[in-house]
């Protein structure tokens, strides 16, 4: 089996694995370092219960290669919360009774990060369009829409801690004061 | 105090802090030492016996440890347990329909993605690369998909002693159906299509399977809504008894009705894994979860009324038809249809056939609402037709022939019992919120201005039937600290009874609701139980539970009697804590009658401990309804349906936990919704699934619905400690028929009177004539 080596920041620490090339980074997230808060729901992109944030970008992991994602920086649900206290959006969730199952939701709150970095004051047309990559069969999608909305009211510019300075940068390069 | 008005409040889940940090433990989050890798090789053709299966290449590739086919496995169990994947009463019939089929099957194949074998390897790839390799040698046979062609004489059979692939027959008449529609006004009818679902639970199915060396026995974890049923059912394949099996279902990430049976991949797991003492663990992908895990709906339906000059419906006839796909996992379900084919109505006379047929595709059983979304589709289409035909207000149709109030206890044409039901009430507060009359009159409005986006507004009155037994049980235990453990035989995944239940006990027994931990989906510490399903957790669950609070909080008064040198019955529990009748002053805490509980100081005739276990029997099911409207807007140019606004009364009695409530009814419409206007299964002829990932299959997405509006009436039952009624699936059963309606409404003008769901845009577009 051939392998690739592969160095990564995962929530703040620095990784270094050897990888076959078609590892997926899902896999590489659930299976090599252990956080199984990513989820895999389709397989074929369309359901964002994966979804992680790569250099500052919400991804599908289940669609990424762990080679492809070498040298970068990824944040998942596992790194959402600080000093254990829970990130705005995680609160919002909690609030606003934006789960059921739960198996959505590390997808759902990645993609909502994403969403209020760049725009954090989103209309209720904003937040749906932003989440048209993740699927919910359990919430018809209404108390997540009050949970992004009640984030977006309620701090969500404060940033994890596990995140890079770069990312930081990069928020601030996107107008978002801290 | 907060505890004493716990119950009907707003509070937190006890479920999420886990769940929203990436905390919680699904099936495939499991890693047990020395776990091995299942991939299941699956049949490609929907009709076919298994000449061979070569599984040398497979054996020899990396990582491989075993590849399994059916005929290695035949040793080792008995045939899959049928009909146990439904809802309602268990059925008992001991006839061979189809119930010598095996966890990999043996010597043929009725669907495609049927499990023949299995390669176990170290990692998922390994076990996915060897799985490629495994060589079938396949007969194909004669296939027949469509069930009505399958009950055509010289269809292909599915099995060799079903003729005419009839799995049953139902029916049941009452009243003089023939005089009625002798004497009848107006005749309507219609055929009525309610097609193929999938479930698609956001976590497909996933088994970890290991052997025990405490007992000898087996540890089956597997994302599942009925731990126990699923042990009974296991046990009795592998021929074990039961004190050696344990099931646990860990988070499980939604069911909708798709993870109540025991499927082959359970039994597969647990033979393999006591045959190879390693660990297993199968992860099902989605595309497996289209082929192989059970669907939902597939019925037609011919029916008709007797209909009066005024609009009363005076008699029904239906006959169903049900799809069952390749095997008997659930056919008893159209039954529920018949059962509930009058809906809000009082129709006296009725003529009902439901029958069942076998068809060379997947499985067919419960998904949310399991024959009753089906009667109250047909029955909520029915009345619009009626309307349409006699030129009435579709509102004032259902008035016409609504249950009164004042008839309840009401024994239905169908042989149901309903409880409770206040019909009417429901109809004017879903009227009175949607402020129906001024949709009317822009609806006027629009048809005159000739507009391009055409205005539709349905309504439906649902009703359904729900709390099945046999039973449900609890356990509750005060811990000596005095901290309360509640072990459950429901099964929760997602509907937040971990927070219901504790709600429940705060009030009830005069503890903190932070004190309250409640267990549930494990075999080996909760009590016999039946599970999640058929909105069964508060109203059957949740009685059970009260049954036990009640006997420790009877406990717990007599020892504070002992403790405050007073008499059992003067003692009364007020803001959370114990008092002699009159005399708040000398209030006990639980957590200090708990520690007398637990010590020596206790009088003879109280044994030590302070815990309980109840068994509830529903003595009938419960009823509940509501009333749903829905406005929406079809594109003359596109047909394409968008919602505008849609308004749910639901009517679910007492609700103890609002907040969820409401969350089980955001989730149902959006079911129910989408069945109207996206979602159907496809196969071709030869039985190849078409709907086969989420690129073909159509699951609602965020910017499909606007934000719905709710509201309620409360109408209790007596069948219960609660007075609750069940919600988990009442929303989807309301909600299909008000779609429909609602954008059939909107294409009057261009005369079309019925057309089957789900609405997509093409077929809207050419009922326009365009």
């Amino acid at each position: 089996m051939v392998t690739y080596p592969i160095t990564m920041t995962v929530n703040g620490t620095d990784r270094t694995d050897a990888v076959e090339g078609r590892l997926l980074l899902v896999d590489y997230l659930r299976n090599v370092l252990g956080l199984t808060g990513t989820h895999v729901g389709c397989n074929t992109s369309q359901c964002g219960a994966c979804t992680v944030l790569l250099n500052d970008q919400a991804v599908k992991s289940c669609t990424v290669f762990a080679v492809q994602a070498s040298g970068g920086i990824v944040l998942t649900i596992e790194g959402m919360a600080t000093d254990g206290k829970l990130h705005p959006l995680q609160q919002g969730f909690w609030e606003e009774h934006g789960l059921q199952c739960g198996f959505c939701t590390p997808g759902m709150i990645l993609s909502s990060y994403d969403l209020l970095k760049h725009n954090p004051d989103p209309s209720e047309v904003e937040i749906r369009h932003a989440l048209e990559g993740n699927l919910c069969r359990c919430t018809g999608y209404q108390n997540i829409v009050k949970a992004v909305q009640y984030a977006a009211r309620n701090g969500v510019l404060s940033v994890p801690a596990e995140e890079s300075a770069q990312t930081v940068g990069a928020q601030e390069e996107n107008g978002v004061a801290g | 105090m907060a505890y004493a008005s716990l119950i009907g409040a707003k509070v937190k889940r006890k479920e999420d802090p886990r769940l929203i940090t990436g905390n919680a433990t699904y099936v495939s989050d499991l890693r047990l030492p020395g776990m091995q890798y299942v991939s299941i090789v699956r049949s490609p053709y929907a009709h076919a016996r298994i000449q061979g299966i070569d599984t040398a290449a497979a054996s020899g590739m990396p990582g491989v440890l075993a590849v399994v086919t059916g005929e290695d496995l035949l040793p080792l169990y008995g045939p899959m347990p049928m009909e146990s994947g439904g809802e309602g009463e268990a059925v008992h019939d001991e006839r061979d329909l189809g119930h010598t089929h095996y966890a990999l099957s043996v010597g043929r194949v009725r669907h495609v993605g049927e499990a023949v074998a299995a390669v176990i390897a170290g990692t998922q790839a390994q076990a996915d690369d060897a799985a490629a390799e495994v060589t079938v040698d396949w007969e194909q046979l004669p296939t027949v998909v469509d069930p009505e062609k399958a009950r055509e004489p010289g269809a292909p059979l599915l099995f060799d002693d079903v003729p005419n692939n009839v799995e049953r027959v139902w029916t049941h008449t009452e009243g003089d159906v023939e005089a009625a529609f002798a004497s009848a006004d107006h005749i309507v009818g219609q055929r009525l299509l309610n097609q193929r679902l999938c479930g698609i639970p956001m976590e497909g199915r996933a088994v970890v399977a290991a052997n025990d060396p405490a007992t000898g026995g087996l540890n089956l974890w597997t994302s599942t809504q009925a731990p126990h049923l699923l042990r009974t059912d296991l046990c009795g394949a592998l021929r074990l008894p039961e004190n050696l099996v344990r099931v646990v279902a860990p988070e499980v990430g939604g069911g909708f009705g798709v993870k109540i049976g025991i499927y082959p991949e359970d039994i597969a797991l647990g033979a393999m894994a006591l045959k190879y003492g390693v660990p297993l663990c199968w992860v099902e992908g989605r595309s497996e979860h289209m082929l192989a895990t059970t669907h939902g709906r597939a019925q037609i339906a011919d029916a008709e009324v007797a209909v009066q000059a005024d609009g009363t419906v005076t008699a029904l006839r239906m006959r169903i038809l049900a799809d069952l796909g390749a095997y008997p996992v659930a056919p008893g379900l159209s039954e529920l249809t018949g059962r509930m084919a009058t809906g809000s109505y009082n129709i006296p006379a009725v003529d009902l056939e439901a029958v069942t047929v076998f068809t060379n595709t997947t499985p067919v059983a419960a998904y949310r609402g399991a024959g009753r979304p089906e009667a109250a589709y047909y029955i909520e289409r029915l009345m619009d037709l009626v309307a349409d035909e006699l030129g009435m207000d579709p509102v004032e149709v259902r008035r016409k022939n609504f249950i009164p109030p004042d008839a309840f206890p009401h024994t239905t044409a169908t042989g149901e019992l309903y409880d409770t039901g206040e019909y009417e009430k429901a109809l004017s507060k879903a009227l009175e919120i949607s402020r129906y009359p001024a949709l009317r009159e822009e609806q006027r409005t629009r048809r005159l201005e000739n507009s391009d986006r055409l205005l539709g507004i349905g309504v439906a009155c649902w009703v359904e039937m729900c709390g099945f037994g046999p039973f449900e049980s609890s356990v509750v235990r005060v811990e000596p600290g005095g901290t309360v453990t509640v072990l459950t035989g429901i099964s929760p995944h997602g509907q937040g009874q971990e927070t219901t239940f504790a709600q429940i006990v705060a009030d009830q027994l005069g503890v903190e609701f932070d004190q309250v931990v409640v267990r549930h989906g494990d075999t080996r510490e909760t009590p016999m139980g039946q599970g999640t399903m058929g909105s069964r957790g508060l109203a059957v669950g949740g009685a059970a539970l009260v049954g036990a609070v009640s006997k420790v909080r009877d406990k717990a008064a007599r020892i504070a009697a002992h403790m405050m040198e007073a008499a059992p019955e003067d003692i009364v529990l007020a803001g959370g804590s114990y008092q002699v009748k009159g005399a708040p002053h000398s209030a006990l805490r639980l957590a200090e009658i708990a520690d007398r509980a637990y010590s020596d100081d206790l009088p003879d005739d109280i044994d030590p401990g302070l815990e309980a276990t109840s068994f509830f029997k529903p003595p009938e099911l419960v009823y509940p309804f509501g009333t749903h409207v829905a406005v929406v807007e079809v594109e003359r140019e596109t047909g394409y349906v968008h919602l505008r606004d849609y308004f749910s009364v639901d009517d679910c009695g007492p609700r103890i936990s609002p907040i969820l409530v409401e969350g089980q009814v955001h989730g149902g419409l959006a079911q129910g919704i989408s069945q109207a206007l996206y979602e159907e299964v496809v196969y071709d002829e030869q039985g190849q699934l078409h709907s086969g990932s989420l690129m073909d299959y159509a699951i609602p997405r965020a910017t499909h619905f606007p934000m719905f509006t709710t509201d309620q009436t409360v109408t209790t039952t007596p069948h219960n400690p609660l007075g609750a009624k069940g919600i988990g699936e009442a929303a989807t059963i309301g909600s299909t028929p008000t779609i429909a309606n609602a954008a059939i409404d909107a294409l009057e003008p261009f005369g079309v009177r019925h057309l089957d769901i789900p609405m997509r845009p093409e077929k809207v577009w050419r009922a326009m004539g365009a």
